[in-house]
């Protein structure tokens, strides 16, 4: 074996490697007060890593990439990419398991909402959220009100539905949740108007 | 346990009135029947509980608005959904005890013309039973016998949890509030041992294998436990239980035909009320060996 393919063969293991190595230059160690800025993310860093979240998940023990302790871990050591773009970050069915359990009480189902919230502000927003926005914005509630619901409710003799969306847009408009809608995106004129709150990419 | 008139602001969200119409049909007849009236709002709007992901401070605005709308007419809220209790519940609790919040929600509720001031209190449906009517009440109400019929109850993960905002009404790690309404009617709660396992509903619009995959785990369970049927709580439960059962059934290759009733539904039965005024016809997995045993057919009118 001469000392070419030695080297080509020390590249090949290392690039195998290279999506599990963590690189010092590129964590963000001011990640952890970003979430601990956000509602509900303020305690994350009392986890002492026992494990007592990913052992009582019911996510996780169907989906590994799920793993609450592994993201808070990431999220502490200042992987900030790579927590708040992963599909991971949206996986909490929000069972609360974790948040009665841990020890430590870091309120881990909440705190998930914290990265969720980040990984919005930080343009990553999940496409089901985005249409759930759009529905609850548009009719107030989840589901429309249309003549064929009431028309099934008035046969079971149920009282008429009826929508109130204009409440949820102003609130929407107020807190800067309108910005992620697909209508404020479609109408948007001045692409830099207005509070996107970090809306964009960084 | 008072006679006495009691009334409510009835929250129904937004799966209830669209996707779990036997639910509300038979959640009014109980209440009917209990003496409880329940008050529609047609204001109101989703408790918040999608948002939630996305940014928590509106989330916490829409459900102060329900509060708020059910506070103006001084009244405590009944709700069916289990989702949307954990989310109202953890709202109020949050409001309650943090003044510079409610300031803030009220804020922007200004605009709209409402303020919360926090005197609401929250109730699931099944816990308004439970703490108002009590079991000895549905004890003496009960008429038709169910015999013994073996359930797997399955409230739904926000009936006690986060236990915190529903100040410890039951043990979170070992319930018996859902399992002592459900024996209340003649049927028998029966363990299984996939009990604490959450429906995975939150995440069917992100990774629908992972949620299929939860339900199947669960509805597995019952069956091996030899249930006959499951008794739910939560409309959006129940839309993965039972509204997609045949899909999962297909997907797992796995058969499970699991009638999934609701309990206003199973306790309406044990009153004697008819199956149709019930909605047992929405039910998409029907029970029909259940009712023909105890003998209430849609034919028959029992009341």
């Amino acid at each position: 074996m001469n000392e070419n393919q030695d080297a080509e063969a020390v590249e090949e293991v290392t690039k195998a490697q290279e999506p599990k190595v963590i690189k010092f230059d590129e964590l963000d160690p001011n990640f952890k007060y970003e979430i601990q800025a956000e509602p509900s993310g303020e305690f994350i860093t009392r986890c002492y890593a026992c494990g007592t979240c990913t052992a009582s998940c019911p996510v996780r023990s169907i989906e590994e990439t799920f793993n609450p302790r592994r993201i808070i871990h990431m999220a502490l050591l200042g992987m900030k990419k790579e927590v708040l773009s992963s599909e991971f970050v949206w996986l909490c069915s929000t069972c609360y398991a974790c948040f009665e359990r841990c020890p430590q009480d870091v309120r881990i189902t909440e705190m998930m909402n914290a990265l969720k919230n980040l990984a919005v502000k930080n343009g990553y927003i999940h496409p089901a959220f985005t249409a759930q926005i759009d529905l609850i914005q548009g009719h107030g509630r989840l589901y429309e009100a249309d003549s064929f619901v009431n028309k099934k409710r008035a046969k079971i003799r149920l009282p008429e539905l009826t929508e109130s969306p204009d409440p949820i847009k102003a609130i929407f408009k107020a807190t800067g949740l309108y910005e992620y809608s697909t209508e404020a995106k479609e109408s948007k004129e001045l692409p830099q108007s207005g509070n996107t709150e970090g809306g964009s990419n960084e | 346990m008072s006679d006495a008139k009691r009334k409510y602001a009835l929250y129904l969200g937004c799966t209830v009135p669209v996707r779990a119409q036997n639910y509300e049909l038979s959640a009014r007849l109980i209440a009917k029947h209990f003496g409880i009236e329940l008050v529609d709002i047609p204001e109101f709007t989703c408790c918040g509980f999608p948002i939630k992901s996305v940014d928590q401070r509106s989330s916490l605005v829409m459900a102060a608005r329900n509060l708020a709308l059910a506070e103006k007419q001084g009244l405590d809220m009944v709700t069916l959904c289990t989702a949307c209790t954990g989310t109202q519940v953890e709202a109020n609790h949050e409001l309650k005890n943090d003044s510079d919040k409610l300031a803030e929600v009220n804020k922007i509720l200004k605009k709209d013309g409402l303020e919360y001031k926090g005197t609401v209190n929250v109730h699931h449906f099944a816990r308004l039973l439970y703490e108002d009517v009590g079991i000895d009440r549905i004890k003496q109400e009960v008429k038709v016998d169910l015999q013994n019929l073996a359930v797997g109850a399955h409230p739904g993960c926000h009936f006690t949890k986060p236990s915190e905002a529903f100040e410890d009404f039951d043990d979170p790690e070992n319930p018996h509030v859902y399992d002592d309404l459900i024996n209340a009617t003649g049927a028998r709660s029966n363990p299984y041992s996939e009990r604490e396992l959450c429906c995975g509903g939150a995440i069917l619009g992100i990774r629908v294998d992972v949620a299929y995959a939860m339900v199947g785990k669960k509805l597995a369970s019952i069956k091996e436990s030899g249930s006959e049927a499951m008794i739910l709580i939560c409309p959006f439960c129940n839309v993965m239980y039972e509204q997609n059962q045949k899909k999962i059934e297909k997907e797992l290759e796995q058969g499970f035909a699991m009638p999934c009733i609701y309990y206003t539904q199973l306790l309406g039965l044990a009153l004697g009320y008819n199956p149709d005024e019930l909605g047992f016809k929405i039910n998409r997995v029907k029970p029909s060996k259940i009712l023909e045993r105890i003998g209430v057919t849609s034919e028959k009118t029992t009341t």
